[in-house]
C-alpha cells in the first residue's frame, strides 16, 4: 500500500489503461496541452501525444457526441467535462443516446464510454458551477453513476469503468483531488455496483458516498468521542445501487442517517429511506434522518456556502437526534 | 338533505349486523368520527362511527334489530332540517330486518341464535394509538408483551427497542403483583364472549376425545433445515407444519371439516384452519384460509402477521372469520396433552402438546426419540371414534413423513 491522493489516484488509472489498451484516449476541454482543469492529465499529451489525448472545443455535447460515436466503432474514449454542471448542455447525449443506444438497437452495438466529471460545491465557484446534481443521472437506466470517495475505490473502479462496454458516468468531487489515501501496489480493479463499509459500528448507520464519506468518517470520530460507535457505508456507486450491506447493516443499528451533499428533495437520501422502509421495516427503530444541501442556490460567499453545504456538525447532531 | 348513516360492511363475508346500542341519541350533537353506536356481527362486536358532523335527527333501528349491511341506521342533520320528505320517501321501505340465505343465517336459524356466532371485540378495548417504532412492536409482539405495559423512551414517548430491551428481564406477564385483598374483576368483553361461547360448545355439542403420539424427529429435522435457509423473520414453527398437516388430512375428511347445520352437516369446499392465538384477556382464532393449498412459508408468513394484528388490536375481520377447524397448541409450555373445546359451529378442534426427546421402545430395543401428542375434540353428532382415530392415522402420515408435505 502506498499514500496518494485522490488526483494521482485517477491519473494512474488512466495512464495505466492507456498503456495497456491502445484503443483507449482522452478528450475534453484543456486536458492535452494544459494537463486538465484539476491536473488529472497533466503530462498525459507529452506522453501519448495529441492523437490519444484530444483537446475540444468549449461544447459539451461536441465532447460527448464524439465520444459517443467513437465509441460505437469500438474504441474507449474517456471524456473529461470540466464540471457536471456543464453536463446539463450535453444531456441529451448523455441520457438520450449514451444510456439508451444498446437497448435501442436491440443489443446490437455496446457503449464502451466514460464520462469523468466534477460535480460538488466548496469552492466558491458560484451559483451555476457549484451543484451536486448527480442523483439527476442516477435517475436513468442504461447509465452507472460511479461516486467514488477514496483515492483506492476511485482508481479500481476508474479501471473498471474504462474496461466495461457500458457507458459510464464517473463523478469526482471537486473538493477531494487533494485527500489522501492508501491504495494498493499494482494493478486491481473494484466492481461497480459494490456498496462498502468503510468503518465498522453497531449503534447507527451513516450512509453516504464521495464527499459525504469524508464527512461522514469525521463525524463517526467525532461520535466515537461520546461513545457512539457509527457504521459507516459507502455506497460506492449510485446506479447500480447495492443495498444488500445497507439493509445488513441497519437490521444490525435499526437506525440510520444519509448524508448527500445534493439537495434533499427527491434525493439519494430520499431513495435510500424509502427502500431501507420498503425492505426492513421490523426493523426499524427511529424515523431515519437526511442530512444535505440547503435548497437553495449554492451562494458564492465562502460563509453561506458553507452553511448551505452540510457539515461534520450536521451529521453528528442527526445520528444524536436518531439514538 | 340530512345525511345517513348506514350499516358498515366489516368483513368480506359480513351480510348484516345486529344493532347492539345507541351510544349517542337523537338531538345529540355529532363529530365526524364520533361513536354512535355499538354493532354485533357474528364474529365481533364493532364500534361504528359517524362518517359526517351534525345533529343526530333520527335513530331508525332499535337496539336489538339485525340491519343488513348498508342499510340506513340513522339521520344526521342540520338542527333546523326538514327530515319529514326523507322519512316519508323511505316509510313504504320499512328498515329490513334481514333476510340472507347466507351459510351463516342458516346456521343461525337453526341453532336458534343469530348473535352466537364467534363474536370478538375488535375495536372496542383497543387502547388509542400506541407510539412505537416498528421494530419494538415486532419485539413486543415476538416475546408476548402487552404494548400497553411499556413505557416509551423515545421522542414524544415512543417506544423502541431499548425500551423492550429493559422489559426483558422483568416480563411484564410475571409481574402481577400480589393481591392484598379480594377483588371483583369485570371481565373484559372478549372474556364474555368466550364464556357465553364455550357454555353453548360444552352444553350443546357432545364431546368426544381421540389422542394419538406422533413421531416427530423427521419433523423436527425438516423444520431444522427449513429454517436454516430462511432469514429470521421468516422462520417456521411446528404449528405451520402442523397446519400444513391438519389441511392436507382434511381433504381426505371432509366430513371433519364441516358444520352441523340443523338437519344437515355441510361439509366446506375450503379448509381454513382456524389457529388459536392468546391475546390480553383471551383468546382469538386467526384463520388461514386454503391451507391446503399453501406453501409452508406463505402458511407461516401469514400467521404470523394475523398474530401480530391480533395481539396488537387491529385484527381484521377477515382474520378472524371463516375457519372450518380449528388448532390449539400449548406446545410452547412443555404441555404433555391437553383436550380443547371445540369452537362452534365447527366440528372439531386439535390439540397439540409439546414434542418431548423420550424413550422409545421399537421391537424389544429402547432408543431414544421425539414424540408429540395430539388430541382430536369432535361432535358426535356429526363423526364416530373410528373417523376421528383414522384421520390422525392420516395426520401421522404427514408429521410422520413430513417430506409429504412439501410434495402434497
Amino acid at each position: 500500500m502506498t499514500k496518494i491522493t485522490m488526483r494521482e489516484a485517477i491519473s494512474q488509472a488512466l495512464w495505466e489503461e492507456m498503456e495497456k489498451d491502445p484503443s483507449v484516449f482522452i478528450l475534453g476541454e484543456e486536458v492535452g496541452v494544459w494537463g486538465g482543469t484539476y491536473a488529472v492529465t497533466k503530462g498525459f499529451y507529452d506522453h501519448f501525444g495529441a492523437d490519444r489525448v484530444k483537446d475540444t472545443p468549449i461544447a459539451e455535447s461536441v465532447i460527448v457526441g464524439a465520444a459517443i460515436g467513437a465509441a460505437l466503432t469500438g474504441v474507449r474514449p474517456v471524456a473529461e467535462l470540466m464540471t457536471i454542471n456543464f453536463a446539463f448542455s450535453a444531456m441529451d447525449h448523455i441520457v438520450n443516446q449514451a444510456a439508451k443506444l444498446h437497448y435501442m438497437f436491440g443489443g446490437q452495438f455496446v457503449l464502451p464510454l466514460v464520462i469523468r466529471v466534477v460535480s460538488g460545491g466548496g469552492r466558491q465557484l458560484g451559483a451555476t458551477h457549484s451543484q451536486t446534481p448527480d442523483v439527476v443521472f442516477a435517475h436513468f437506466p442504461g447509465l452507472k453513476v460511479v461516486t467514488p470517495g477514496t483515492p483506492e475505490d476511485a482508481k479500481g473502479l476508474l479501471k473498471t469503468a474504462i474496461r466495461s462496454n457500458d457507458p459510464v458516468l464517473f463523478i469526482e468531487h471537486a473538493t477531494m483531488y487533494q485527500v489522501r489515501g492508501d491504495v494498493p501496489e499494482g494493478d486491481y480493479t473494484i466492481p461497480i455496483g459494490i456498496s462498502k463499509v468503510q468503518r465498522t459500528g453497531k449503534d447507527v448507520t451513516i450512509i453516504s458516498y464521495s464527499k459525504g464519506l469524508e464527512l461522514s468518517l469525521l463525524a463517526a470520530d467525532e461520535l466515537a468521542k461520546d461513545g457512539i460507535e457509527a457504521e459507516v457505508l459507502d455506497l460506492r456507486t449510485l446506479r447500480p445501487l447495492d443495498m444488500e450491506p445497507v439493509i445488513s447493516s441497519f437490521k444490525k443499528t435499526n437506525r440510520a442517517v444519509v448524508i448527500e451533499e445534493g439537495w434533499k428533495s427527491f434525493g439519494v437520501g430520499a431513495e435510500i429511506c424509502a427502500r431501507i422502509y420498503e425492505e426492513a421495516f421490523d426493523y426499524v427503530d427511529a424515523p431515519i434522518k437526511r442530512v444535505a444541501q440547503k435548497e437553495v442556490p449554492l451562494p458564492y460567499n465562502k460563509n453561506l456556502e458553507q452553511s448551505a453545504l452540510p457539515q461534520v456538525a450536521d451529521i453528528v447532531a442527526a445520528v444524536k437526534e436518531v439514538l | 338533505m340530512a345525511d345517513i348513516v348506514t350499516m358498515p360492511k366489516l368483513g368480506f363475508d359480513m351480510k348484516e349486523g345486529t344493532l347492539v346500542r345507541w351510544v349517542r341519541h337523537e338531538g345529540e350533537n355529532v363529530v365526524k368520527g364520533d361513536i354512535v353506536a355499538e354493532i354485533e356481527t357474528d364474529k365481533a362486536t364493532v364500534e361504528v362511527e359517524s362518517g359526517f358532523g351534525g345533529v343526530l335527527r333520527k335513530i331508525l333501528v332499535e337496539p336489538g334489530t339485525v340491519v343488513p349491511i348498508n342499510a340506513p341506521i340513522a339521520l344526521i342533520g342540520s338542527d333546523d332540517e326538514d327530515i319529514s320528505i326523507w322519512m316519508a320517501e323511505n316509510a313504504t321501505s320499512e328498515i329490513p330486518t334481514g333476510h340472507i340465505e347466507s351459510e351463516k343465517q342458516i346456521i343461525a336459524e337453526k341453532t336458534g341464535d343469530s348473535k352466537k356466532g364467534a363474536s370478538f371485540p375488535i375495536s372496542s378495548g383497543v387502547p388509542a394509538r400506541i407510539r412505537i417504532s416498528p421494530l419494538a412492536r415486532l419485539l413486543a409482539t415476538e416475546r408476548g408483551i402487552p404494548l400497553d405495559k411499556l413505557e416509551g423512551s423515545g421522542p414524544g414517548g415512543r417506544i423502541v427497542r431499548k425500551d423492550l430491551d429493559s422489559n426483558l428481564a422483568t416480563p411484564v406477564r410475571q409481574q402481577a403483583s400480589r393481591i392484598e385483598e379480594d377483588l371483583k374483576v369485570q371481565p373484559s368483553k372478549l372474556r364474555q364472549i368466550i364464556r357465553r361461547r364455550m357454555v353453548e360448545a360444552k352444553q350443546t355439542i357432545p364431546h368426544f376425545y381421540v389422542t394419538r403420539f406422533f413421531d416427530v424427529k423427521r419433523l423436527l429435522d425438516l423444520r431444522m433445515q427449513m429454517n436454516a435457509a430462511l432469514p429470521e423473520s421468516d422462520k417456521i414453527s411446528i404449528n405451520d407444519l402442523v397446519v400444513k398437516a391438519t389441511a392436507l388430512s382434511l381433504r381426505e375428511f371432509p366430513n371433519l371439516n364441516s358444520s352441523l347445520q340443523g338437519e344437515f352437516i355441510v361439509q366446506f369446499a375450503d379448509v381454513n384452519i382456524g389457529v388459536a392465538v392468546a391475546v390480553e384477556g383471551g383468546l382469538m382464532t386467526v384463520v388461514c384460509r386454503h391451507a391446503d393449498e399453501k406453501s409452508i412459508r406463505t402458511i407461516s408468513n401469514e400467521i404470523k402477521q394475523m398474530v401480530s394484528r391480533a395481539r396488537s388490536g387491529k385484527v381484521r375481520s377477515e382474520d378472524i372469520e371463516g375457519s372450518t377447524f380449528s388448532i390449539s397448541n400449548l406446545g410452547m409450555y412443555e404441555v404433555y396433552e391437553f383436550i380443547a373445546i371445540i369452537n362452534p359451529p365447527e366440528t372439531a378442534i386439535l390439540s397439540l402438546g409439546s414434542a418431548f426427546e423420550e424413550a422409545i421402545v421399537e421391537n424389544g430395543t429402547v432408543k431414544p426419540g421425539w414424540r408429540m401428542r395430539a388430541t382430536i375434540s369432535v361432535d358426535h353428532r356429526v363423526s364416530d371414534g373410528e373417523e376421528a382415530a383414522r384421520f390422525m392415522r392420516s395426520l401421522a402420515k404427514y408429521l410422520e413423513q413430513p417430506v409429504r408435505l412439501l410434495i402434497d
